[in-house]
Order: C-alpha cells, then structure tokens, then sequence
C-alpha cells in the first residue's frame, strides 16, 4: 500500500476535506468529512446509488459549495471549471450522427470552455490521444465506436488540459470486463507517469482493487476512510451501515452482501440475498452510534 | 419574362437578399438543432410566430415586430417550463396548443386586412418590403455574430454538458441563448417559406451535412450551402413558373438530403476503410457492431 495515513497537516495534500458537509434543506448528504489524499495516489470513493458519491465530485470540481467545513485541492480552494482537475463524466450514449470525431471530443478538454469557433490543434490533441491508444479511431464518429473505445476518448479530453487531478465518473460502467481492465490501466499509467492524483466514484470495487490506495465509503449520510483492506471488512462496513453486511473476497472478487436483516431495509430494490458488486441493497433502517473515522 | 429581366425587379432582389439571409442564419443554427435534438422547438416557435403576428397586427399594426417579439416569450417559456430535457418537448407540445389558441382569438378581434398574419403561416417571400429586409438583415447579423462568439463552448455543452459543466460551460445560459437564437431564426424565416415549412431550411440541410462529414466546421459549411441552395434555388425556379416559392424551397432541401443519405455512407466508408488494417484492436467491440459486411470496416458499419 502506498498511502501511508494522514499527512502532517492538509499542507502537502492533494485533496483535503476537513469537517465537509453538505446538505440540502434538512437533508444531510454527508457530514464532517475529513480527509486528506497523498498527490499522486488513487481513491476510490464508493457507496451505494444516492449516497451522496457525486455530490462529493461537484464539491472538488468547485460545482457546489460546502454547507460547512473547508476543502482545498493543492491547498487551494477549488475553482470553478479549473484546468487543474480533469473530469471523466459518466458515460453517455452518442448518436451515430452526430458531427463529432473523437479528436473533436479531445479537444474540447484543451479549449471547449472557450469563446470563438472550434479548431483542431493535433499538436496538443495527439499526445494524450496517443497516451490513450486511440489514434487510429481518433477520426471516426464517435457514435459509431465501442463503448471502450468512446472511454478512452474521454479520459484523453479529461488529461488534455494536463490536470493535476483527475475525477473518473463511473468510468467503467457498461465496459465488458476486458475493455474495464484497459481502462484502469490506462489511468494507472498516466498516475504513475505523470503523478496525478486520481479518483474513482464508483460502485464497484473489484476492476480497480489493485490500483487504489485509500477507499471513502460513503452510505446513509456517514463515511469510512482508509486503505481498502481497513474500510472493506464486515465489521468496517457493518458499523457504517448499522445493519450485518458481508465483505466476501473470492479470489481477486471483492463481494459485499448487504443487508440480511430484511427488514430493516427500506431501499425498494432491495434483495434479502445482495448480489455481487452491487451495493444498492443494504440501507440501513436506524442510525447506529456516531461516525466512524 | 426572361429570368434576367426579373432578377433586375426590386421583388426578385428583395426576395433573393432576404431567402440568402434567412437560409444562413438557420443553416448555421441547423446542426445544434439536430445535435440537441430541438427539432420540435423550431416547430413550435415558428407556428407560434402566428401568435406574435396577430399579437402585433393588433397591438401595433406591425406582425413582424409581433412576431420576433413573441418569439423571444415563447423561447423563454420553453426555457422555464422545459429544463429539463426530457419533459421539453411535452413542455413545448402544452405552449404550442395554448398559443395557437390566442392567436386565433387575437385574429378575431383584428378587422383589418389579415393576410399579414396568415402570410407568417405559408411564407410571402415576395412581398418583402426594405423595411423587413432590414429586420431579416439584422437577426442575421445576430444570429451569426452570436453563434460565432459562442460556437464552441455551446458545441462543447451541446454534445457532452456533463463534461462542459466541469470545465466551467455555463450550460444552462448557453441553452437559453441558443432558445432565442433560435427563436429569433425561426420568425425571419417563416416570413420566406412560412411558419409550417421552416423546418426545410432549419433542419434538412443540417440533416444532409451530418450524413457528409463528422467534422463540425464541415458540417456548419455544408448546412448553410445547402440551405442557401435550397431557398435562392427554390425561388429562382418559382420565378420562371406559377408555383409557390416555398414548393420549390423545400422540394429542393428535401432532394439534397436524399441525395447526402445515398452518398454519405459511400463517402465515409471509404473515409475510414483504412481502419480495415490497422491491427486488431484488442478490446470486443459492442456487439451489434462488431460483425460488418465482409469488405466493410466494422468500426464504420452503421447499425
């Protein structure tokens, strides 16, 4: 593991989070969250749907204010739509029409936030398009490539600006396993190259547990931080979520089944039995004793 | 007459001036229009141009003014009633109907000379006087002046607006802008083919260069071509015949498309048929796409 705890102070941090809360009326998203995140690792911010994972995201891309603490990124508050932080949005579907090649979609990453009328410089747009082995698809449509392939493309337009930071959306989802492992290693080299910070919202574990050094798991308006091998145990996550959940690792799989105390579980998808990777079930139904640091 | 004589007549180069200014602004308006998928906005606000004409015949004896006005209204109410996309077009459908009602019954209480307003409903492209020349003169100039400064953020925010708002797009700003570009396009141009064949210089043309090329510069190019082609074309032959400008006009934007949907996928297959040998990509391609035609690129096969 290289994350080696809290740093002295948020001083050297990539990200530090000190009493954050957010809140929508009465609505308590999460509460007194601290966290420091070593420039140059991987965190995986994870939790089940509505655990509040991209709130947190808006709040470090400076989308959304705090409802109270403080957050810097490099010790800095951060700015709205800055080019420090790169920004993998969740995955949409592209019409096959649409006049828009994946270089075009790259582009935008070096200057799609500024006036006047769009042009290619290959010049700044083919080094990262190259990083992310897409130069032979960079000029197809992009509705007519895979969904790997769009991904790529994605995360190229988010490390086009050269962002210190980068925020991967569930840049996974809809990915064939094969097409998932590419993906993260992808990202994995350009952390290891280039000492970006990267963090991944996602719902499940499993495709990145080998590059994440420090997991925040967000459920029912609490939080856990710390190394995976902390945070994902049963009784870890058992006490966030205030009802038994299992943390299962089968093979290289991390499983969690959540919420075998059926009814004490109100979310309607839920399932007595959990299923693998999905962390949807398991909502508490009371509130146990504090938070969990 | 010979179509010389008539080009010399201040009626053909009134009507001539105003189609190549009306086709301009919405060839250039036309791609974000597909792409953002608004082809019922330009509908409804360009019946609804109805509205603001009998608005303005009533209040001030003037339906163009009524008409831009009104525009710019109902681009607002759209904005308010529809922000989120999926419930715009139902938005859209709800201020469509009431409006049209208003505009019959403002129609009613006018006892003047109507054809002013019903002419917004099929379009009198040659009866445009100097003075709505200069009014289509200066929409164009804002349409254009618009879209120029804003093109690439509101490309940016048209085709990924999650990405575009992390990097600090005014999403929501951009699409209120482009509503009353697009409001303001729409009413110049249902003056020349009328409110109910707008969307033959609004869209087909932008539909037709999609089919050409991915490439957005391109695309904006070949949309106004088309769309200039298609409404100084159209009334260049309605002058040597008794048919109806707006026959030709969009009868023509209509055979361009046919003709980008037949050619387009010639072009960009041979465009791409390179990717044929490149080696392998390693990851499995969705699955609908994967297995093309023998001879044709499975990344360019369309599904």
């Amino acid at each position: 593991m290289r994350w080696e705890g809290d740093v002295n102070g948020s001083a050297g941090s990539a990200i530090a989070l000190r009493g954050a809360t957010v809140r929508f009326g009465d609505h308590v998203i999460w509460e007194k969250l601290d966290l420091d995140v070593v420039p140059g690792t991987c965190l995986a911010i994870l939790g089940p749907n509505g655990a509040g994972k991209s709130t947190l995201l808006k709040v470090l891309l400076g989308l959304l204010p705090l409802s109270a603490g403080t957050i810097t990124i490099d010790g800095r508050p951060p700015g709205h739509g800055s080019a420090e932080a790169g920004y993998v949005a969740q995955q949409r579907v592209f019409d096959p029409d649409l006049p828009i090649r994946g270089r075009d979609l790259v582009q935008f990453g070096v200057d799609g936030q500024r006036l006047g009328l769009p042009r290619t410089r290959t010049r700044q747009v083919d080094p990262v398009i190259e990083a992310v082995g897409a130069q032979s698809y960079a000029d197809v449509p992009i509705g007519l490539l895979s969904g790997g392939q769009q991904q790529r493309l994605r995360i190229a337009q988010a490390l086009a600006g050269g962002p210190r930071l980068l925020l991967c959306d569930e840049p996974l989802l809809s990915l064939d396993p094969a097409a998932q492992e590419e993906i993260v290693a992808v990202i994995d080299r350009h952390r290891r190259e280039h000492g970006t910070t990267v963090v991944y919202v996602t719902h499940e574990i499993t495709p990145i547990a080998d590059v994440v050094d420090q997991v925040l798991y967000v459920a029912a308006g609490r939080w856990a931080a710390g190394s995976p091998d902390t945070v994902l145990t049963t009784q870890s996550l058992s006490a966030l979520y205030g009802t038994h959940i299992d943390v299962i690792r089968v093979h290289d799989h991390i499983v969690i089944v959540g919420g075998d105390g059926a009814g004490a579980c109100t979310h309607p998808d839920h399932e007595a039995a959990g299923h693998d990777h999905d962390l949807n079930d398991g909502h508490p139904g009371h509130s146990p004793d504090g938070h969990q640091r | 007459m010979g179509l010389g004589f008539l080009l010399q007549q201040p009626f053909a180069q009134h009507a001539l001036l105003a189609a190549a200014l009306v086709a301009v602004s919405c060839g250039l308006i036309g791609p974000f229009v597909v792409t953002r998928g608004m082809a019922f906005a330009v509908h409804g606000t360009a019946e609804l141009a109805f509205t603001g004409a009998a608005a303005g015949l009533l209040i001030a004896n003037n339906p163009v003014v009524g008409a831009l006005v009104g525009s710019v209204v109902v681009a607002g109410l759209i904005a308010l009633f529809g922000a989120r996309q999926r419930e715009r077009d139902s938005a859209i459908g709800v201020i469509l109907a009431f409006g049209m009602g208003i505009g019959v019954l403002l129609l009613g209480f006018y006892h003047g000379f109507a054809t002013a307003a019903t002419n917004i409903l099929f379009g009198n492209i040659f009866g445009v006087s100097g003075d709505q020349l200069i009014v289509l003169l200066v929409i164009g100039v804002i349409v254009v002046a618009v879209m120029g400064i804003w093109y690439r953020p509101l490309l940016f925010a048209s085709v990924d607006p999650d990405a575009a708002e992390a990097r600090g797009v005014p999403v929501r700003g951009l699409g209120l802008l482009f509503l009353v570009v697009l409001a303001l396009t729409v009413t110049g141009a249902a003056q020349v083919v009328g409110t109910l064949l707008v969307l033959s210089l609004a869209i087909t043309p932008a539909a037709a260069a999609q089919r050409l090329s991915a490439s957005p510069l391109v695309v904006a190019g070949l949309s106004i071509v088309f769309a200039v082609v298609a409404a100084d074309g159209g009334l260049m032959a309605s002058f040597q015949s008794n048919v109806k400008a707006s026959v030709f006009i969009t009868s023509l934007s209509f055979a361009i498309y046919v003709v980008a949907r037949l050619t387009g996928p010639l072009l960009r297959d041979r465009r791409h048929a390179h990717h044929q040998d490149r080696p392998a990509d390693q990851e499995a391609a969705p699955p609908q796409r994967a297995p093309g035609p023998p001879g044709t690129p499975a990344r360019t096969a369309r599904p």
